[in-house]
């Protein structure tokens, strides 16, 4: 049995972040990710973070991702095991892991789970075909492997990640044929968009895919326009020729962990799915069990990355660890995500979490 | 198809390897995911679905969907999207759910 003061599931912002902040107050840390690079998506993401300099602006996703791991490795008293795949939670509190071809039970005393999200799907006539591909899958293939995922994509939803991957397309010499939008408007920031116009690319707003087809893979979609009650127009079909479909119609929270925890969950859309309720600590119901990023709720990078110093902080100080300037570093965090959910963009993120917070 | 000159990345490969695609012998790079060197090489069909036949290529590319399982030397229902390319290996599309492996 391997024994610690806090365990952290997953490597990605949230949980580099978490393992940074509850090193540094001392506690013994045990980080796992179950790919064998650290980072989560940042690895995929090549374009400029926004924001404050604290937050790593104008840096981009993979740069921020090396120098997470820079100060992780820093840590004596952290244990990064990468290639490890936490399998189940237990009643009796202990975790199990497949790690590079060996069991391990893992007994900790704290747990953040920061496992992230993963793809949503849309449903239309043939979305099995090869050739409809996640929008994080493109970026992975893209970015991460330098492959191309074909030659003329068809993108399905303006958010930011959708307005960002075809901008990335683009950049990598792949036709983005046009970016369908049921909404009304476009969801993501117009900076994003004001640069796939100008180069030239059709935003299909209130508009779906109506089906994709081709034999064995994707040859094109038909698309048709949605009413203001979201219903398909007939007779306003358009058929586009593509070799991939990009779905970028959000994320859900890969909350597995936290169910077999018996966390208190409730669906919130907002948020992306099923999430845990919460305290002001990121402390789920079940005491002992925090939560950091996506898996608690899809939003940006940048808040997971605050999410995680504070689960990091509060979990290190439960088991009595401190730091100096503990209630500084806390409330920063917080202050610095009330900025990241104010105005408008943020109405959505932080309508959900009134719903969670215990 | 890949991607030789990108404006932000550099691309870091590992070494040529030579690997099997239903007794096809295609090349790929050691360590990149097995579904990254098949794309590459233009195959997109990874398996056929159990019930109704149909083609299935990757979704998730994070290990998490099981769009693409394929057989790889011999082990059925290998997630092909995350694990790693290495030398000689052969891979087959998978036909349904993929037979158990009985050892004697």
């Amino acid at each position: 049995m391997l024994k610690t003061d806090i365990a952290i599931i997953g490597a990605g912002p949230a949980g580099l972040n978490a393992a940074i902040s509850a090193a540094a107050m001392g506690a013994k840390v045990l980080l796992l990710d179950r790919d064998d690079r650290a980072g989560g998506q940042l690895i995929k993401q090549t374009h400029k973070f926004f924001g404050s300099r604290e937050l790593h602006a104008s840096l981009r996703g993979i740069d921020i991702a090396s120098l997470l791991l820079a100060r992780v490795r820093e840590f004596d008293n952290i244990d990064f095991r990468l290639g490890a795949t936490v399998l189940g939670y237990y009643e009796d509190g202990v975790i199990t892991a497949e790690y590079r071809g060996n069991f391990l039970k893992i007994k900790a005393d704290r747990y953040v789970i920061a496992t992230g999200a993963s793809e949503k799907i849309l449903p239309f006539p043939n979305n099995d075909l090869p050739g409809v591909y996640g929008a994080g899958a493109v970026q992975t293939l893209t970015n991460v492997y330098g492959v191309l995922p074909g030659k003329r994509v068809i993108m399905v939803g303006s958010g930011n990640i959708g307005l960002i991957v075809s901008y990335q397309l683009l950049q990598a010499g792949v036709q983005v044929a046009g970016i369908v939008e049921a909404a009304p408007g476009i969801g993501g920031y117009l900076v994003h968009a004001a640069k796939i116009r100008r180069a030239g690319v059709p935003i299909y707003t209130s508009h779906t895919i109506k089906e994709a087809y081709g034999d064995s893979s994707v040859q094109g979609a038909v698309i048709w326009q949605l009413d203001e009650k979201w219903q398909p127009l007939n007779g306003t079909e358009k058929d586009i020729e593509a070799d991939v479909i990009c779905i970028a119609v959000g994320l859900t929270p890969l909350t597995e962990l936290l169910w077999q925890a018996g966390c208190q969950m409730k669906y919130v859309p907002q948020l992306g799915g099923h999430v845990n309720l919460r305290d002001e600590n990121l402390m789920t119901s079940v005491p002992g069990i925090y939560v950091a990023g996506d898996v608690s709720g899809v939003e940006e990078a940048s808040a997971a990355m605050l999410e995680g110093k504070l689960a990091g902080l509060a979990a290190a100080k439960s088991l009595g660890y401190s730091i100096e300037n503990y209630d500084e570093l806390w409330q920063q965090a917080i202050s610095q995500l009330d900025g990241l959910r104010s105005g408008p963009a943020g109405e959505k993120i932080r309508s959900g979490l009134k719903m969670l917070v215990r | 198809m890949r991607i030789d000159e990108h404006p932000v990345l550099t691309f870091t490969r590992g070494k040529k390897v030579t690997f099997y695609f239903d007794g096809k012998k295609i090349e790929g790079y050691e360590g990149e995911p097995i579904a990254a060197a098949l794309h590459a090489a233009g195959v997109k069909v990874l398996r056929h679905s159990h019930k109704k036949n149909r083609p299935r290529g990757f979704y998730c590319a994070i290990g998490n969907c099981s769009s693409c399982l394929m057989v790889v030397d011999g082990v059925p229902n290998v997630r092909v999207c995350v694990e790693k390319l290495r030398e000689g290996m052969q891979v087959e599309t998978q036909k349904g759910r993929g037979d158990l492996i009985v050892e004697d």
